[in-house]
């Protein structure tokens, strides 16, 4: 069968499904404890106690499935060998500490962490600024933005066709080696040069997310009350002073935000490495290391152990994330 | 908005120029593989994409007819003839004779051949050699010349990509594995968000905590054990471990937490009114969430909705570790990177494949744009 008319049918049976499910168990709850009769009242209150665990079970179920049950089994797989049979204890995170590869890619972690949501925050702001002052503002917004909606896959060929070196005495068809010659200098191969090819591969996801921080503090930027503004030109302040000092100041809170959404993306970047140089050359990424454990070496072990880096990492910005969105509730 | 800072016409040109030059940066890139798409194989080779909007200089080689065929005009021997017989017109900047300085003679300036002949091209490609006496030989001379040549399209490239390479297929598996990696966790997320946003019961601060915490589990911790599940399961039941069910429940799965955060704060902040009032007229919770809630949350759905889409789309990662290799499995992304691999240096179909992977989510982004931002907004300001 066509595998889009598949797709679709599956549609199709799995809203019938969810429907019957939601349907159903509402109305088989609503049989059990009608709401009149001589018990009306008492029937009321048992079936509201049970109705929110009807709406709540599926996501409950996939959630535990998906999320939940995993980081449990990951932590017991990180103990066990490669062949998940024999429990070898902290073998793997021994083997991780002094593996070179791995620091090499916990550096570069730590590299993309600290370089890509600053830039990114910093050209969005730049961004942010810019075109809210121009007519032309949310067109030039749209096509900034536009990168959003591309690949990780995607952005690297594209990339890839930008820093594309040929022989000295070939004509350079990369746009970047052609500028470089065009300038005087001698074409490169960007992505062999050992630190700085990590730099040319951060660019990507700099490009890709500029747009996802211009888009967030354009908002908060047009949500700073006016008289602040007004009382700081008054007093004399060029515009520059009020972008820095009054504007910047007031949207903190975002710019910490969109700071660590991109933070955590960093963490888990994986396409970007894998198809521009799948960690040659000195890039490799905790990511990418884990899928090359795992699924090249086919080391579960060690892989759940890289993966598990990883949501350490992760840690304190679910704590942080946790606790504003109970401060929001209360 | 601008303030009332900043009205000086420097201020107001140093800000359009920086503005105009990021769009620039921004958007080049993608330009550059969208006008590659359309070229040529040899020109991409040969020339970097940005000399295709502007006519482009081509080397070439001519051969002039046999000092045999020589016309006696008055006291000289003459040949003529154009060099673009049979080739595309255009315009000779340049010619010479041998193919080590194939550009030492402006149309102009003469040029003495080996056997004493001279010769003359016009910038139209007419060319005459003349000599004193009757040549001799049967193999013209060879003429080397550089032409301007204008831009050409060609769509032979998506024809290739498209026809052979095995991308249609993958551009119809992407959209299998989407779709319904897309719907299904709306319908399991929209529940749950209600029941979080409106319904009372012990533990529901608990579980939106929980949601929040899962927002950011990396997905690489799930791959293991859900594989080895999948593996299972496949085995109980006696299929493939590798499959579209499985990697639509993946995605659900992984979406799930961020619609459920997203559809919760916008049903939260549905007036209290309209949804008390409906349960004093004596509505179910069931009746409130069809009736009411759901028809009003449409922005945010539909926010969701295009974040599940552009997701699912894009992703390599879950696709790699959850459907199998073969051409009726592999998804745009991954036979992407597959032609990375394989077709290294073939920018051509490189290019074409590339843009034909971004073309629907791009559609998608600006056709929709507006619930994007929205959603994002929703997604994220909140924290601050």
């Amino acid at each position: 069968m066509n595998p889009i008319v598949l797709a679709l049918l599956t549609v199709v049976l799995g809203v019938i499904a969810c429907a019957t499910y939601f349907f159903g168990s509402n109305w088989v709850l609503d049989r059990i404890f009608p709401d009149e009769g001589p018990n009306a009242g008492r029937n009321i209150t048992r079936a509201n106690a049970i109705r929110p665990w009807l709406f709540l079970l599926p996501a409950i179920l996939i959630l535990g499935l998906y999320l939940v049950y995993p980081v449990f089994n990951s932590i017991y797989l990180s103990m066990m060998d490669r062949s998940r049979e024999n429990f070898v204890g902290l073998d793997n995170y021994r083997w991780m500490i002094a593996d070179d590869k791995f620091r090499e890619s916990l550096f570069n972690n730590a590299m993309w962490l600290i370089i890509v949501p600053a830039m990114s925050t910093f050209f969005g702001l730049i961004a942010a600024g810019l075109t809210d002052r121009i007519w032309w503002g949310n067109i030039a917004k749209s096509l900034i933005f536009m990168p959003m909606a591309i690949s990780f896959v995607g952005a690297a060929v594209i990339w890839k066709f930008i820093y594309d070196y040929r022989g000295e005495d070939q004509t350079q068809i990369g746009l970047l080696n052609s500028i470089v010659t065009g300038l005087g200098g001698d074409p490169q191969a960007w992505i062999t040069i050992p630190f700085w090819n990590d730099i040319f591969l951060m660019v990507i996801l700099i490009w890709i997310q500029t747009g996802f921080a211009m888009v967030i503090l354009s908002a908060a930027l047009r949500g700073i009350p006016e008289e602040t503004i007004e009382a700081a030109v008054l007093d004399g302040a060029g515009p520059l002073t009020v972008f820095f000092k009054i504007k910047i100041p007031q949207i903190a809170g975002t710019i910490a935000v969109v700071w660590t959404t991109i933070t955590i993306l960093v963490l888990k970047v994986f396409d970007i490495v894998f198809a521009m140089t799948n960690g040659e050359w000195g890039t490799q990424v905790l990511a990418n290391y884990m899928y090359r454990m795992t699924f090249i070496d086919g080391h579960d072990g060690r892989g759940s152990a890289i993966a598990l880096t990883i949501m350490v990492l992760v840690i304190p910005i679910m704590i942080w994330n946790i606790r504003n969105a109970m401060k929001e509730n209360s | 908005m601008d303030g009332s800072a900043g009205k000086s016409p420097a201020l107001i040109w140093v800000v359009n120029i920086s503005a105009i030059l990021l769009v620039v940066l921004w958007t080049i890139p993608t330009f550059g593989i969208f006008v590659s798409s359309l070229r040529d194989r040899d020109a991409i080779s040969t020339s970097g994409w940005w000399t295709a909007l502007s006519a482009s200089e081509q080397s070439l080689v001519a051969r002039a007819d046999a000092p045999d065929d020589a016309v006696q005009v008055g006291d000289a021997w003459v040949i003529s003839g154009s060099v673009f017989d049979g080739g595309v017109a255009g315009e000779v900047t340049a010619f010479g004779s041998r193919a080590q300085d194939p550009t030492s003679n402006t149309p102009s300036e003469p040029l003495v051949l080996r056997d004493d002949g001279v010769l003359e091209i016009a910038e139209n490609g007419d060319y005459t050699i003349t000599y004193t006496a009757q040549p001799e030989g049967n193999r013209g001379a060879r003429i080397f010349y550089t032409t301007e040549v204008a831009p050409e399209i060609t769509t032979e490239n998506y024809e290739t990509v498209l026809g052979s390479e095995g991308v249609a297929q993958s551009f119809l598996n992407s959209l299998t594995v989407s779709i319904p990696a897309t719907i299904i966790p709306i319908l399991i997320a929209a529940f749950a968000a209600y029941a979080l946003a409106w319904m009372e019961f012990p533990g529901r601060v608990l579980l939106v905590a929980v949601v929040v915490g899962l927002l950011v589990v990396p997905l690489q911790l799930s791959l293991i054990p859900l594989l080895k599940f999948y593996g299972i399961v496949g085995q109980a039941f006696g299929v493939s471990a590798k499959g579209y069910v499985g990697i639509w429940l993946a995605h659900t799965g992984f979406g799930l937490p961020l619609a459920i955060y997203l559809l919760r704060n916008y049903m939260a902040g549905l007036p209290r009114e309209v949804i008390e009032s409906a349960r004093v007229d004596g509505a179910t919770d069931f009746g409130i969430f069809m009736r009411i809630v759901l028809p009003l949350s449409f922005p945010a759905l539909a926010s969701f909705a295009i974040f599940q889409f552009l997701w699912t789309w894009n992703d390599l990662l879950i696709a790699k570790v959850f459907l199998g290799q073969s051409d009726n499995q592999m998804v745009l992304t991954g036979r992407l990177v597959e032609l990375l691999g394989s077709r290294g240096g073939d920018w051509e179909i490189l290019t074409t494949s590339a843009f034909i992977t971004i073309i629907v989510p791009l559609v998608v982004f600006f056709s929709m744009q507006r619930y994007l931002v929205r959603g994002l907004l929703a997604g994220s300001v909140k924290g601050g």
